[in-house]
């Protein structure tokens, strides 16, 4: 059974974390906000995008959701603002402050 | 029904590993434990183990390679000595801190340098704190049945903690003395199913392990696994009541051998207690009140019953086949003090390192150990309290 | 079944975001893409050394990992895997695993190339069925940017500074690709990221069912360690590779091929420009250190070529 990884926070007794530190279960780690690391974001102009999905793999933080073959929106709660996508867009479809 | 043979401690081992017929098995050869790997890749040779025996390139892999064995949801062992556990170092702690159920053939033997290939405990006793239960034999006999309470010990959802089965190199290990061995059907039965809860390979969850865990949980990680082992005491002697309706041998945290009445006692851990009975059944032929407590559960280390089992001695030799440069003996010497110490116990105590790098241990000098336990008696002083015995000077 | 970009984009994430990795980080973009190559509806476990992964990706309670993950120590991702694969194929010889799981183990250049390198060399050797991915950065950045036997020849460390005396790290770097391909396993190839990842998708599915064991080594850039301008990641790989300093090669069952040939070979510096570790290489008076590292470059790009016309 998946751990429920909202009991194991900072002031959780030692009675109560698993055992062997083990987590059953799998990418808990969208709970941990990295989005808030940066306040400079890429913007995505759904206009000028083709679909092409260049910019999806280049992605470090998996922030570039793929659904029925096209991109969504930027998972703001986790981009940390590289800017990576910005450059690997061929047409200027994304756009990030302090990137040409 | 048991069987009566005549085995060397390693065949003995390696004959409990082939009834339990783990599923994983990585090993590098050692001496004096190669024998045990080399007897158990014939059984898997010959088709008569499942095991997934792997030789691997290093005691660091064997080690680790078991430790991922495990995680994944096998039932995984090693087996080395010496220096090959002194390599391990690093993953005895991260087995024991994943909680992970895995036994660990230890053959003792003196660790380099120099480099000598025979009997001390300095070897495992590197490792008394690394969160694994430590269990030690005087025979064959002891070894085996032993090996074969490991896993219900290790696997038990109390403990989950992974086990080190300890015996002497060469005295025990090479040595072929007469042994009751169970059937393999009454092994298989009472080892069982390994049924982890959480498990790499486990289809309907997957599962995280080895995280990287800041202060805040560090502490509280440690206590966690300190649970375990809290518990193992209770554990072994359940699963030695166990075994003892299976076999008839009876065992427990340790063999007090005519403790009854006994003034003087030689507490120590392994093959030389065999020694030790004889020169204690010399001297009560005489009519001294000699008794000797042979420790089998070293980690956890039973304090409170060592220390009642001591009440009433006047005074006892803790006996160390391992330095630990301290300069006021070695470790069992310093649990055992601690034991009496904490128990307000009167005993005068003495610890001494003995049979270091295979030195023999003979009757006499097991004698001479009386002798002077009861020259402090007679003092009512316990004068050098770390000494050395059989060392030229 | 032939390559689609488009199919491997619309594979479901295998690792989540909210990993503490730095912005523009190399390592998970090629961890990301290398789980690419799994086919849907396998399951896998996910093997780890020590290093900026790991301590990132599963820092408790929080795993970025979609599939079953073992981190052990730093010098022993191989043959931690070999206990698992191990594992795997006991419990399915005794009836108790139904499931098809795949085996893929990632360490940077430390724990591969330097301390873990004897435990991938055994695991390699024993070939057991698995993957281990390098992700190479050339240098131990986990600790702070220390060298590592990956790291390219000048380059500016905290243990190899640069400074009155010194031209940053005096040693070519280990050929580590080559080395596994020495193992005689089945599948070895070095890639990194170009293009729309083909190459990397390839390689990866290839190195994941290739029954046995297999070695990618990918440069993964790492912007702090290299000091080059965040988002140019894609571009300083593909200088990487159009200098010829980082060719796309396979191994196959011993057979040498390479996988693509710059038309115009560029020349190093354009590669080393955009990188502050390199720095020094441009100031006056170090024209010679160029041309030893260009020199270096032709060498070992001949006798690649050498191998694969064989």
């Amino acid at each position: 059974m998946a751990a429920d990884i909202s009991k194991l926070g900072l002031k959780t007794k030692w009675q109560d974390l698993t055992e062997g530190m083990v987590i059953a279960g799998a990418g808990t780690s969208r709970e941990f906000m990295t989005g808030e690391w940066s306040s400079v974001k890429p913007e995505f102009i759904e206009d000028r995008c083709k679909q092409c999905l260049l910019c999806v793999p280049v992605c470090p933080d998996s922030c570039i959701p793929v659904k029925d073959k096209k991109r969504a929106g930027f998972d703001y709660d986790h981009c940390k603002g590289c800017g990576i996508c910005v450059k690997a867009c061929p047409f200027g479809a994304i756009t990030m402050e302090g990137v040409n | 029904m048991a069987k009566r043979d005549r085995l060397s401690g390693n065949e003995a081992v390696a004959i409990a590993l082939r009834q339990i017929n783990p599923d994983v098995f990585p090993a590098f050869p050692i001496t004096p434990s190669t024998e045990i790997p080399q007897y158990f890749a014939s059984f898997a040779a010959n088709g008569e183990v499942d095991t997934e025996f792997i030789p691997v390139e290093s005691e660091h892999s064997s080690m680790s390679a078991a430790i991922g064995a495990s995680a994944a949801g096998a039932r995984a062992l090693t087996v080395t000595s010496s220096c090959g556990l002194a390599y391990m170092w690093e993953e005895l702690y991260i087995a024991a801190s994943n909680r992970l159920p895995l036994a660990l053939a230890l053959v003792n033997r003196a660790l380099s340098g120099p480099i000598n290939i025979n009997c001390d405990h300095s070897d495992s006793m590197g490792a008394r704190d690394s969160g694994w239960i430590q269990m030690y034999a005087e025979n064959n006999q002891e070894a085996y049945d032993n090996m074969v309470q490991a896993f219900r010990i290790s696997e038990h959802k109390d403990v989950r903690l992974p086990i080190m089965i300890c015996q002497d190199g060469f005295i025990t290990s090479h040595a072929v003395e007469n042994i009751e061995l169970l059937e393999d059907e009454e092994v298989k039965g009472f080892v069982g199913e390994y049924e982890p809860e959480n498990y790499l390979l486990n289809p309907e969850c997957p599962m995280a392990v080895g995280p990287y865990s800041v202060t805040d949980y560090y502490m509280e990680a440690k206590r966690n696994q300190a649970e375990g082992m809290r518990n193992a005491e209770r554990v072994v002697l359940e699963t030695a009541e166990e075994f003892a309706k299976l076999s008839g041998r009876k065992y427990g945290l340790f063999e007090a051998y005519r403790m009854e009445d006994a003034d003087r006692a030689v507490v120590m851990i392994g093959s030389a207690a065999g020694t030790t009975k004889d020169a204690v059944d010399k001297l009560r032929e005489k009519g001294e009140k000699a008794g000797l407590l042979k420790i089998r559960l070293f980690r956890p280390f039973p304090a409170d019953a060592i220390a009642d089992a001591l009440k009433n001695v006047k005074a006892v030799a803790i006996m160390d086949r391992a330095e630990g440069y301290t300069n006021h003996g070695g470790p069992l010497g310093a649990d055992v003090m601690s034991a009496l110490f904490r128990a307000r116990s009167k005993a005068l105590a003495v610890n001494m390192i003995y049979g270091l790098g295979g030195r023999d241990v003979r009757v006499e000098d097991m004698e001479q150990v009386f002798v002077d336990l009861q020259a402090m008696i007679d003092a009512g002083d316990a004068g050098e309290t770390y000494r050395y015995m059989g060392i030229r000077e | 079944m032939a390559y689609n970009f488009k199919e491997t984009m619309n594979k479901p994430e295998r690792l989540a975001p909210g990993h503490r990795m730095c912005a523009g980080c190399g390592g998970t973009i090629a961890v990301r893409n290398v789980l690419r190559g799994l086919h849907e509806g396998d399951k896998a476990v996910i093997g780890n050394a020590t290093g900026c992964l790991e301590v990132s990706t599963f820092t408790y309670p929080y795993t970025s990992w979609e599939d079953s993950y073992i981190h052990n120590a730093f010098e022993n991702a191989g043959a931690t895997m070999s206990g698992v694969e191990g594992a795997y194929k006991a419990l399915k010889r005794k009836g108790k695993l139904d499931e098809t799981y795949k085996f893929i183990t990632f360490g940077g250049d430390g724990g591969t190339y330097d301390i873990g390198f004897q435990s991938l060399s055994g695991a390699m050797e024993r070939n057991h069925d698995m993957v281990y991915v390098c992700y190479d950065n050339g240098a131990y950045m986990n600790t702070g940017i220390q060298r590592s036997s990956a790291t390219p020849m000048y380059a500016d460390t905290t243990t190899t500074p640069v400074g009155k005396k010194s031209s940053g790290k005096p040693q070519n770097r280990k050929d580590l690709a080559a080395i596994i391909a020495a193992h005689d396993v089945p599948y070895v190839a070095q890639t990194t990221f170009v293009q729309n990842f083909k190459d990397l998708h390839i390689k990866s599915e290839k190195a994941i069912y290739t029954p046995g064991a297999a070695f990618l080594n990918i440069m993964a850039p790492c912007p702090r360690g290299w000091r080059y301008n965040t988002p140019d990641i894609m571009e300083i790989c593909k200088l990487g590779v159009e200098t010829c300093y980082w060719p796309l090669f396979e191994v196959v069952e011993g057979k040498w091929i390479l996988n693509y040939e710059p038309k115009e070979k560029k020349p190093i510096e354009d590669f080393l420009r955009p990188q502050g570790r390199f720095k020094h290489l441009f100031q006056k008076g170090n024209e010679y250190l160029l041309e030893e590292f260009q020199k270096e470059v032709d060498r070992r790009w001949e006798e690649l070529l050498f191998c694969c016309s064989r």
